[in-house]
């Protein structure tokens, strides 16, 4: 048994590095989320303050393809306002019976309405950057829900010698520290209705919370269900255990 | 394959009737119950039962998942997407699927290097030992293919990296590349031809490991001590012994599978690979997933691509050789004082390539490769051979029973009848 806890070790030390990207961006301070951890699970109140930051803020440039104004109710939205939030749209349908494309008001059932309709557009009122669709975000940069709120409060004057060309920003954070996005929030952006005093910190706080929630819908479900899986397995194990223990006990 | 009925003959007239036309009972009970084992086996042999079942676990996720899922460049990263988001469960089928793939890399090295520490591949396991090998390359293939269809950025790039590797071969290495992808860079005619070969190599795999139980249950299995068992008082039958010491096994498996699926779905995941596939922008770095690493390091560790290719290659053929490279007559590495150092030696030497394989190729992880891939090639063909000549093993125990009985004579140990259950 010992030879197997030093195999493991062996095998932890191989995946316990996962390299990233060595560019020289710096690495974000670690933050307590509300979902990290074994029993971790969203701050409703800041996702709905997050959502308002995405829709007043990101949605001008950002997509958020992979969701749909339904999914609004698990954040804790009612029917009503969700049908509200969606009404606010206009969405592409059709053809209709006489062939034609028609403009509607977005339902609940609808996806996020993109900001663009295709990448070209994006790049051409961007200075040729495309921001990307923020659905999978968080996962899709290492330590994403730090990498996001470290990002979005983290410009600052570049240090000296450092030249930023026209149309670029500097950020510590993103990798080669030059990024075609302005920084985007400022202080008091965004009064939310809950008087929340709106903070550059507090801002990338709730929006960062709200891509989590967006990036991983089925967070908190899976811990809910992981603890009672462990659980299950635990006990099950400890009387396989006894169970071998007994039948093995006349074998010597 | 017909190793006598010990269990008690079928009393019920319809089973008997069934057994004497297709002796499916007859098959299990001499293969599954009463099949004679080493009783000293200790809870490194668990992690051939554990493969087996996480093959199982793959392919009935597997299925399910490709129930939702759609083989397009334009609809593939959507689909998963869909499949983690509006399909009941989706979330959960999937991350099993893919910790699988590393849970099950993780518990057949763990049986390969028990294999190695105990010589189960010397004679008469040889063919049992290469079939080990072919199935790990399926496996491989199987693996490197199903990680391509969620069409992520390291989907897409580990694809081209890995198929570009055949360009390397002379005169007829493009025709090859553009053969496997079915076009002339990596597209939906990979991605369909992936799809439908992931979907067809794990019951190619399935039968292997037929075969490689066929071959395992002619000679049974290897031991600890790598002695043959020497009468009764040596073997148990498999149930209820080993079928409960592989349940308690399996729990504790599964309480470590578990804790990623819930806890840390996308810790041995690539983040790039959440970013929908673009062949026009290349990442920073391609890096493979953690199994495959070892072996990306040994194709690094030459300047040559077409050198690096062969060494690739050769890695894995060197261990199907095995058998014939190390023709020291003491099976386990307990009564093999130098073989014992070099085991472990050669165990760090492949972390150390895995290690590497993540590393940018550049500077001192350069060096540090092309030592650790000599010392690799080094392990097989010098050392093993040489140790096979010079070693001195330490005196073996007359039998199984021997040494756990203080050395006493064989056949006064415990009688069998002592370890049949009443």
């Amino acid at each position: 048994m010992r030879r197997l806890a030093l195999l493991l070790a062996l095998a932890a030390t191989i995946l316990g590095a996962p390299v990233y990207a060595a560019s020289e961006a710096l690495h974000p301070p670690s933050l307590k989320w509300s979902f990290d951890g074994l029993f971790g699970t969203f701050d409703k109140a800041s996702a709905q303050r997050g959502f308002q930051v995405y829709k007043e803020v990101c949605a001008g440039c950002h997509a958020l393809s992979l969701k749909s104004y339904r999914n609004l109710r698990d954040l804790g939205f009612s029917e009503d306002e969700v049908k509200a939030i969606a009404a606010g749209y206009t969405v592409m349908d059709g053809p209709n019976d006489a062939g034609e494309m028609f403009e509607r008001k977005a339902r609940p059932s609808d996806h996020f309405v993109k900001p663009f309709p295709n990448e070209k557009a994006a790049r051409a009122v961007n200075n040729g950057a495309y921001p990307p669709d923020l659905s999978l975000m968080i996962k899709a940069r290492h330590d994403g829900a730090n990498y996001v709120h470290a990002l979005l409060s983290g410009y600052s004057d570049p240090p000296a010698g450092v030249t930023v060309p026209d149309g670029m920003y500097y950020n510590k954070y993103f990798p080669g520290g030059q990024i075609a996005m302005p920084a985007p929030i400022a202080q008091d952006a965004v009064t939310y209705a809950d008087g929340t005093p709106g903070s550059v910190t507090q801002i990338s706080a709730d929006v960062t919370q709200f891509l989590s929630w967006v990036a991983e819908p089925e967070l908190e479900k899976r811990k809910r269900l992981g603890i009672q899986v462990m659980l299950f397995l635990i006990v099950l194990t400890g009387m396989l255990y006894a169970v071998k223990r007994k039948v093995w006990a006349d074998v010597h | 394959m017909s190793a006598p009925h010990a269990s008690a003959p079928l009393t019920n007239p319809l089973l008997r009737w069934i057994d004497h036309r297709l002796p499916l009972i007859g098959f299990a009970n001499s293969h599954l119950k009463d099949y004679p084992t080493p009783k000293n086996l200790n809870y490194f042999w668990n992690f051939g039962s554990l493969a087996g079942i996480t093959l199982v676990i793959m392919i009935v996720t597997g299925i399910f998942l490709a129930m939702n899922y759609t083989p397009h460049i334009d609809y593939a990263f959507n689909s998963v997407e869909r499949i983690m988001r509006d399909v009941n469960g989706g979330w959960l089928i999937r991350y099993i699927h893919m910790n699988g793939a590393s849970m099950f890399f993780i518990v057949v090295y763990v049986h390969i290097f028990r294999g190695l520490y105990y010589g189960s591949y010397k004679a008469p396991r040889e063919l049992l030992w290469i079939l080990g090998v072919v199935i790990m390359l399926l496996m491989m293939a199987t693996a490197f293919m199903g990680y391509v269809l969620p069409w992520g950025q390291m989907s897409f790039w580990g694809a081209t990296v890995i198929t570009n590797l055949f360009s390397a071969f002379p005169i007829v290495g493009k025709y090859i590349v553009t053969w496997l992808w079915g076009g002339f860079s990596v597209d939906n005619a990979t991605l369909n031809r992936f799809f439908a070969l992931h979907y067809l190599l794990p019951f190619v795999i399935v039968g292997v490991v037929m075969l490689h139980l066929v071959a395992l249950h002619s000679h049974g299995s290897n031991n600890p001590l790598g002695i043959d068992t020497k009468g009764p008082q040596d073997r148990i039958p498999f149930h209820p012994y080993y079928t409960v010491k592989d349940l308690y096994g399996l729990g504790v498996f599964l309480l470590v599978f578990a804790g990623f699926v819930f806890f840390a779905p996308n810790y041995m995941g690539h983040p790039d690979n959440y970013i929908q596939a673009n062949p026009m922008m290349t990442p920073a770095h391609i890096v493979p997933e953690w199994y495959f690493l070892p072996f990306y390091a040994i194709l690094r560790a030459v300047p040559d691509k077409l050198g690096g290719v062969l060494l690739m290659f050769a890695a894995v053929g060197v261990i199907a050789l095995l058998p014939w490279l190390d023709r020291a007559p003491v099976r386990s590495a307990k009564f093999r004082p130098i073989y014992k150092q070099l085991y472990w030696v050669f165990l760090i030497d492949c972390v150390v390539l895995g290690w590497i394989g993540q590393k940018p190729a550049e500077g001192i992880y350069i060096v540090i490769g092309q030592i650790a891939t000599v010392y690799y090639f080094a392990h097989f063909l010098i050392f093993l051979p040489l140790l096979s000549r010079l070693e001195r093993p330490l005196p073996l125990p007359a039998s199984i029973s021997a040494p756990v009985l203080g050395g006493g004579p064989i056949g006064k140990g415990v009688p069998a009848a002592r370890m049949e259950k009443p």
